[in-house]
């Protein structure tokens, strides 16, 4: 009964999607304020209804009900509370339902929060949010809808969620990268929103900032989280697999970085205003994208939903509508706008194109490596390839290294004109200095020395002194010097700890790439073998009993310099609802180094497949993500984006006059 | 209109566009390069036994694992399979390392890695994916494929 209470609640919240998609854009269009006014309540109404038939899909995880063919294929009796929760977004339908529901939520936090902006452009940005609710609440009713029951003979028992989704990471993964995903859906609303109005001014700029950052930075956390969980229970170690998945999560994140970054230009100099609006509009373009090549299966990957050609061909047909209606309506309006301030070659403006540029050029040849395949297939009629990592590093690698060099130099440049004498007086020392600590430290630390480690983290350093240095100039003139470091505005803190993640990411990418030790071997209880001078002793293997699960556990020492630093306990467990084997890694973490060992297979009755690794310096790369997400939220809370409605509509005033 | 009376905005813009259409130029150029030598063909056993597979170059192989046909080294992580594609043909695969643990008899999987002039395929790596249902879509064609030929001659 409740479940039907869910399914009749999403089809509630389908016919609230469609009025507020057309309701408040029929006020606009007649002048009529009433009209215009409902987008707020009929916010608040779709999220309610989506939110009630969360709940019901929920309750019935909870409450084991295998009649619904969702529930029977994601979930088991035995299987614990919080994965029966996260089991929700364990697979294609529930996951959408998640999608739609945080859909309706950003949905309704802009129309919440949107008091500062005029009553018809809210209108307008509802209106836009409410038609792409629409299209994905019809998209679950009509290919995948997790309400439908498998009645009068239904299952007894669930055939278990993917053991290896039975995992905190991916409890918390799923919400924050959808979170980024469609949360590029507000500052597409917006750019849309002052397209069909015609007042393209920096106003528009103001408003998408903090939405834009907001996404950018759960989607940084979302594809932070997953590279993480990749690492230590997918993996074997590895972190970034450039599976078509991931690339599908990385192209908006790109963009959306790119957006940030040219708002800023757009908000503070005016400059950019028709190419930012481009941006958002790829942004939101690219997440569709991705939810298009997670879904329909037109490529291998890893994470292999299920696979059904329907639906693939609604995501396309949407993702046609959504993103060449919004290119059309582009080019007829965008056409006239004119930014009016100038600006110089080494002026900040100019670092920021550079930004831009990179950061696209970066984004297509992505794109090109993860459709290619796709591509040959048609052109070849048939023949299937895939495109390996070496393609991404040898492409990626050399972009992201010029975007790097833009990105030191960024900070320390000034709107407007920067004269080249002051940008060589404050790059030359910083670069100098890096290189010098960089290639002391490699010299003295490093088992080998290795050239373009050395590069990477010299320019990693020179990010960081960069940064340190422009923010010791901004208080220079100052009387208390220590007081005027913490009365910066936040997007500033924003901006220095997104830097500082970026540094220390790539240190983190390089260092594990350049001096990883790695052994696989066939390994007895009682043998040891040594990883970059640890010596690991294989002391024994158990048998353990979980929940829902049994599992050989081996006992591992880990000494260093004839001291015991850990004892760890790898698992191979052997899931019984799924008949699934699943291997469980052991990590002994550490700021500088991660020792890391899995247990392959039985080889015979006492040997084991065994990895050994040594992984220097593996947790930056993630520490470097929460840092960049933190960056994101700290801008959040600049007072320019606190400011009361009477302040912006004096502004706003100012503007149309 | 000549250069060196063009307004110097003009001129940058001018430079501007010439430094964008050289740089997109050369990363296509480069992404084009990259991508030649970097695609890895799939190959059916059919193919790979009517010698249809070129020695030498980094390709991939896919079938069902044949039973029984899994032989283990006795010193190190060595190991050696035989995919099929169920009807006619079949290659042995060898590989050293740690199979992925979905890998066992009876299941469809993908080998990246060369084929040496034995017709014996040295697999670099072998993937078997995530969800136990999930049969890769080269690897499912190749079963259809083979199952039409042999059912139709």
């Amino acid at each position: 009964m409740i479940v039907e209470l869910g399914h009749f609640s999403l089809i509630l919240s389908l016919g609230l999607a469609f009025c507020l998609s057309v309701l408040p854009a029929l006020g606009v269009y007649r002048h009529q304020n009433q009209l215009m006014a409902l987008g707020g309540s009929l916010s608040a109404g779709l999220f309610v209804f989506v939110l009630l038939s969360f709940f019901c899909l929920a309750n019935a995880f909870v409450t084991d009900d295998f009649s619904v063919n969702y529930v029977a294929r994601n979930s088991n009796s035995d299987l614990p509370i919080q994965y029966k929760i996260s089991a929700i977004w364990g697979a294609h339908e529930g996951s959408f339902l998640l999608w739609t529901l945080i859909m309706a939520g950003w949905t309704l936090a802009v129309s919440i929060l949107s008091g500062s902006l005029t009553l018809d452009m809210r209108a307008r940005v509802l209106s836009v949010l409410g038609g792409l609710s629409l299209g994905f609440i019809l998209f679950i009713l009509l290919t995948s809808n997790p309400f439908d029951r498998s009645l009068p003979l239904f299952p007894s028992e669930g055939s278990d969620l993917n053991p290896l989704l039975q995992d905190f990471g991916l409890i918390v993964h799923p919400p924050m990268l959808y979170m980024g995903y469609v949360g590029f859906a507000v500052p597409f609303a917006f750019a849309i929103a002052t397209l069909t109005s015609g007042r393209l001014d920096s106003a528009w700029a103001r408003w998408s900032r903090p939405w834009t950052n907001a996404a950018w930075a759960f989607l940084t956390l979302g594809i932070t989280l997953g590279s993480w969980w990749a690492y230590y229970e997918l993996g074997w170690g590895g972190w970034w697999f450039w599976d078509a998945v991931e690339n599908a999560s990385f192209m908006p994140w790109l963009v959306g970085t790119a957006l940030v970054h040219s708002l800023a230009a757009t908000e503070k100099r005016g400059v950019f205003k028709s190419w930012t609006v481009l941006l958002a509009i790829f942004a939101f373009s690219f997440s569709l994208l991705g939810a298009f090549i997670v879904r329909s299966g037109v490529l291998t990957s890893v994470h292999a939903f299920a696979v059904d050609p329907e639906r693939g061909m609604f995501i396309l047909i949407f993702l046609v509508l959504v993103i060449g209606g919004s290119l059309c309506l582009y080019a007829f309006k965008a056409t006239g706008i004119r930014s009016e301030a100038g600006f110089d070659w080494t002026s900040r403006e100019t670092f920021v194109l550079a930004n831009n540029m990179l950061l696209l050029v970066a984004t297509g040849a992505v794109l090109l490596g993860t459709i290619y395949p796709l591509i040959y297939e048609t052109m070849t009629s048939g023949k299937k390839i895939s495109v390996g990592p070496p393609y991404f590093n040898t492409i990626f690698v050399p972009i992201v290294m010029v975007l790097f060099a833009f990105m030191a130099a960024g900070p320390s440049t000034r709107w407007k004109k920067t004269p080249v004498s002051r940008l060589v007086k404050s790059l030359v020392p910083t670069f100098l200095v890096s290189l010098t600590m960089t290639t002391g430290l490699v010299y003295f630390f490093a088992a080998q020395f290795e050239f373009v480690a050395v590069l990477v983290v010299t320019i990693a350093g020179w990010i960081f002194l960069g940064l340190v240095k422009d923010m010791f100039e901004r208080v220079n003139n100052k009387t208390n010097k220590l007081v005027a470091i913490f009365r910066q505005p936040f997007s500033y803190y924003g901006m220095l700890l997104g830097h500082l993640g970026i540094a220390m990411a790539i240190t983190g990418v390089c260092l594990t790439i350049y001096y990883s030790e790695e052994k696989d071997l066939r390994m007895v209880p009682g043998e040891m073998v040594e990883v970059a001078g640890y010596e690991v002793t294989f002391k024994a293997m158990n048998k353990v009993r979980g929940p829902n699960y049994r599992a050989d556990q081996g006992e591992f020492e880990v000494m260093y310099n004839g001291s015991r630093i850990a004892l760890l306990h790898p698992e191979k467990r052997f899931y019984e609802a799924a008949r699934n084997m699943m291997t469980e890694a052991d990590i002994d973490p550490g700021l500088f180094r991660d020792i890391y060992i899995a247990l392959g297979e039985p080889i015979d009755n006492t040997a084991w497949a065994v990895r050994v690794q040594y992984k220097p310096f593996v947790r930056w790369i993630w520490f470097g993500g929460l840092f960049i997400a933190l960056g994101g939220f700290v801008t959040l809370v600049d007072r320019r984006y606190r400011r009361g409605k009477a302040v912006n509509q004096q502004e706003m005033a100012g503007v149309t006059v | 209109m000549k250069i060196g009376k063009m307004k110097s905005h003009r001129r940058n813009r001018l430079l501007l566009v010439m430094f964008l259409v050289a740089t997109s130029a050369s990363a296509i150029g480069l992404a084009m390069l990259a991508l030649n030598e970097n695609i890895n063909l799939f190959y059916s056993p059919e193919q790979i036994v009517n010698g249809e597979a070129p020695v030498g170059p980094l390709i991939r192989a896919g079938g069902m694992v044949v039973m029984g046909s899994i032989k283990r080294s006795t010193e190190d992580l060595g190991v050696s399979f035989t995919i099929s594609d169920l009807q006619t043909s079949e290659v042995t695969v060898q590989f050293v390392g740690i199979l992925p643990d979905l890998f066992r008899e009876g299941q469809g999987v993908i080998a990246r890695g060369t084929l040496n002039s034995d017709g014996i395929f040295i697999a670099e790596e072998v993937l078997a994916k995530h969800d136990e249902n999930y049969m890769p879509p080269e690897v499912e064609q190749t079963l259809a494929r083979a199952h039409k030929d042999n059912n139709g001659a």
